[in-house]
């Protein structure tokens, strides 16, 4: 076994790089040298490095050389059985997920509040959700975890689901008692699964909420881009030790390029070893970061930035204190406001606003002086911009009614129907307000009075509203006939 | 030996500087400080390998950041200077004997002992007693303040590294909350001829026009600056920096300068036309 040290796709790229291989085959811009815009914009480092999988550099669909040897240190550094380096982004490692531990018919136990490539994966494979509602902050608005309880109760009820999934944590940060969840799944003989796009720094910081892999989880999607740093797109996928490497490796190649970028794999080998080496520091740094950030906020005054105070031992289990989370409503605005005006007045871009919050997204590569500039720039839109908080509408939560499967409904006859005529119809699309990707609508659910009011006012709110055939949103394709 | 101190002024162009000898060299946790000794500019602070001050032309650049809103506001009292921490700022206010309080927040303290101890002739009053020196960022300290101040001058880096937040809209907003009704902010205002820094020039004029009613830019000529050619901003919520100008008043102080007079004062107003026009188009 190599040490944490070495990052071999990165040292067979450098000792490939130094050959100086005569390129007789793809990618046919062949260093850079045919296509020389490109170059320009990308550093000829960067372009010389975007190669073929061969020999010297193994194969991502079948890795037996250096590549094995990444996933075989990332396996180790975040205390998984396997590592699979994924480059479709954290999207096809929640779908690989899904697609190895459901076929169609199959039931999956998950909280509503999942991403939309969970709802994707979904439709490929036939698979049937059976939703967990997420409790539901009253002042906050936001979807929080799955209360133990509840999840309890959908595996009495549907024991013959396959898997739980679980977010660990939400993109608010929000954590589940995943340790017990993965207690109740194993006893009930399924698999338990997790969405860990926003926890890739649970595997190293300290004082953090538990990972998947260390509670017992069979299978973890891990977005190394957001908080690991490596390249946009690239990502893990790790498994326990119940789960066969093989099998997964076959679900994997069922959609996966057979082009693997070295850009992305190599930033995925050397993301690991920088985290494995000096990720404790990184994201104490980073929660200390935020804290003060919170700190700054609150004194601001109406703003309230939350954090661990909100743990209840249930819904709220544990909170990723690295988030930076944001209620707005108390100054008159809406999340969506906040986050349009930082960036339009003040050129400061933060991760997404919904209808009462925004999130801003600190990692390893924030510096102080930048905080500085986003609590001003929040305290002047305060001062500017601030109104009564009277007359905003709370973001509910408003349970699905799903009457088809996901797959079924997708690929069903429909017909385009004018927004307000769809009260009552199954719906065949889905209708997502984006950021934060979670599912309003989703194909097989009915649609009623409460969602089309839901969807008007977050259009009117500006939030990006996006899924249906028709990007207006004025229509919505239903399944054809009654149901 | 051949002995040069280099700053790139664009990729294409530099100035360079023969040094005699190289007095300080250090690291704070914002910035690589360096001091030198030349024979043309004298003694010489460089910041990250920028220059910031020469003890030949600084005289200009404390001058006219200083005397050109003290020659307008009537009666100024409590004063923040953000940055500075070369002094020369504070020497020049130290004149004025009814300021009763000065405020200086500098990001870095290492700047301040170091100056205190290689540049005397900038750090001389740094012991005055109206000053209170705070060492925390800019657009921390202005956050809380309001209503408290007649004359803040940002004395600020250039708008990349550690002074990046002194050029934002929310610093100015926050100014503009600092500032009494009657207050004036000055702050250094980067050169309009190089694309680069007028790009600059364009974004901080851009974001006080945004945060001030009035809003006015002057120029001084700065040898060791790019292009040599330098601006200052003057933004205030109520006196216009030439029909308020009381000369009489100010002269009658008895300040000696060796840039700024308050003729001067008026000239330095009238721009040249193209950057009358590059400051229009963000207005």
């Amino acid at each position: 076994m190599l040490s944490q040290e070495r990052a071999p796709i990165f040292e067979a790229l450098q000792a490939f790089e130094k050959r100086r291989v005569v390129p007789f085959d793809v990618p046919g811009h062949k260093r850079g040298r045919g296509n020389r815009e490109l170059t320009a914009l990308l550093g000829e480092k960067c372009v010389s490095m975007d190669v073929n999988s061969m020999k010297p550099l193994d194969n991502l669909c079948h890795p037996v050389s250096v590549i094995r040897e990444a996933e075989e240190l990332a396996a180790e550094a975040f205390g998984a059985a396997h590592a699979f380096l994924m480059v479709g982004g954290t999207t096809s490692a929640v779908q690989a997920m899904i697609l190895t531990v459901a076929k169609r018919g199959d039931k999956i136990i998950l909280p509503r509040n999942v991403h939309r490539s969970v709802m994707g994966a979904m439709v490929l494979c036939g698979a049937v959700p059976v939703y967990v509602d997420p409790a539901c902050d009253e002042e906050l608005g936001i979807p929080l975890g799955m209360r133990l309880e509840d999840v309890k109760r959908a595996i009495q009820s549907h024991p013959d689901a396959k898997a739980v999934l679980v977010n660990n944590p939400t993109y608010y940060g929000i954590c589940s008692d995943i340790r017990s969840i993965v207690k109740l799944a194993h006893q009930a003989g399924m698999r338990c699964l997790a969405d860990e796009a926003h926890g890739t720094h649970f595997y190293f910081g300290e004082n953090l909420p538990v990972s998947a892999m260390a509670a017992g989880a069979d299978m973890a999607a891990v977005s190394m881009h957001k908080s690991g740093g490596s390249l946009t797109q690239s990502s893990l996928l790790l498994a326990g030790p119940a789960m066969s490497e093989g099998y997964i490796r076959q679900i994997i190649n069922l959609t996966q390029t057979t082009s693997g970028s070295y850009l992305l794999l190599s930033s995925l080998d050397i993301s690991r070893r920088n985290l494995a080496l000096r990720g404790k520091e990184a994201f104490a740094q980073v929660v200390s970061m935020a804290e003060y950030a919170r700190e700054e906020i609150n004194r601001i005054g109406g703003y309230y930035a939350f954090s661990r105070e909100l743990v209840n031992g249930d819904s709220i289990f544990d909170f990723d204190t690295t988030k930076l989370s944001v209620h707005t409503l108390p100054v008159g605005l809406a999340g969506i406001e906040v986050y349009d005006l930082l960036r339009d007045e003040y050129d400061i871009q933060i991760e997404f606003g919904d209808l009462g919050n925004i999130l801003a997204y600190l990692s390893i590569g924030d510096r102080l002086q930048d905080i500085e500039r986003l609590v001003s720039a929040l305290s002047e839109i305060r001062r500017r911009f601030g109104k009564s908080r009277a007359g905003l509408m709370r973001q509910e939560y408003i349970e699905p009614r799903v009457l088809v499967s996901p797959q079924k409904a997708f690929y069903a006859d429909k017909e385009s129907l004018p927004l307000k005529e769809t009260v009552g119809r199954i719906c065949s699309e889905f209708v997502m307000c984006y950021p934060p990707g979670i599912p309003i609508l989703a194909p097989g659910e009915q649609i009623t009075q409460d969602i089309l009011s839901y969807i008007e006012y977050a259009k009117e709110k500006g939030c990006s509203m996006t899924g249906p055939e028709d990007p207006d949103i004025t229509r919505l394709n239903v399944l054809k006939g009654g149901y | 030996m051949d002995f040069w101190f280099s700053e790139a002024h664009t990729p294409n162009v530099k100035l360079s500087i023969r040094v005699d000898r190289q007095l300080y060299s250090g690291k704070s946790e914002f910035q690589r400080i360096d001091v030198f000794d030349s024979p043309e500019f004298g003694r010489f602070l460089t910041l990250d390998g920028y220059m910031m001050l020469t003890e030949k032309d600084e005289f200009i650049y404390h001058e006219m950041i200083t005397h050109v809103p003290m020659a307008v506001h009537p009666r100024v009292r409590d004063v923040l200077v953000i940055g500075a921490g070369d002094g020369g700022v504070i020497r020049e206010l130290a004149q004025y004997p009814d300021i009763e309080h000065i405020d200086m927040v500098e990001i870095d303290p290492l700047v301040v002992e170091v100056c205190k101890k290689y540049l005397p002739k900038t750090s001389c009053r740094l012991n005055d007693e109206r000053l209170t020196i705070h060492y925390e960022d800019g657009l921390r300290f202005i956050r809380s303040c309001e209503n408290a101040y007649d004359l803040i001058i940002v004395d600020s880096t250039d708008p990349f590294g550690p002074g990046e937040g002194l050029f934002t809209l929310e610093f100015y907003g926050n100014c503009s909350k600092a500032l009494r009704e009657d207050g004036i902010l000055i702050n250094q205002h980067e050169s309009p001829f190089y694309p680069e820094d007028a790009a600059a020039c364009q974004r901080t004029h851009k974001n006080i026009v945004a945060s001030f009613p009035i809003s006015r830019v002057y120029q001084a000529h700065i040898p060791t600056y790019s292009s040599g050619h330098w601006l200052f901003g003057f933004a205030s919520k109520k006196y216009h920096p030439l029909k308020n100008l009381d000369e009489t008043r100010w002269n009658m102080r008895g300040i000696s300068c060796r840039y700024y007079t308050t003729t001067l004062h008026k000239g330095a107003f009238y721009i040249p036309a193209y950057v009358e026009e590059l400051l229009k188009d963000v207005e």
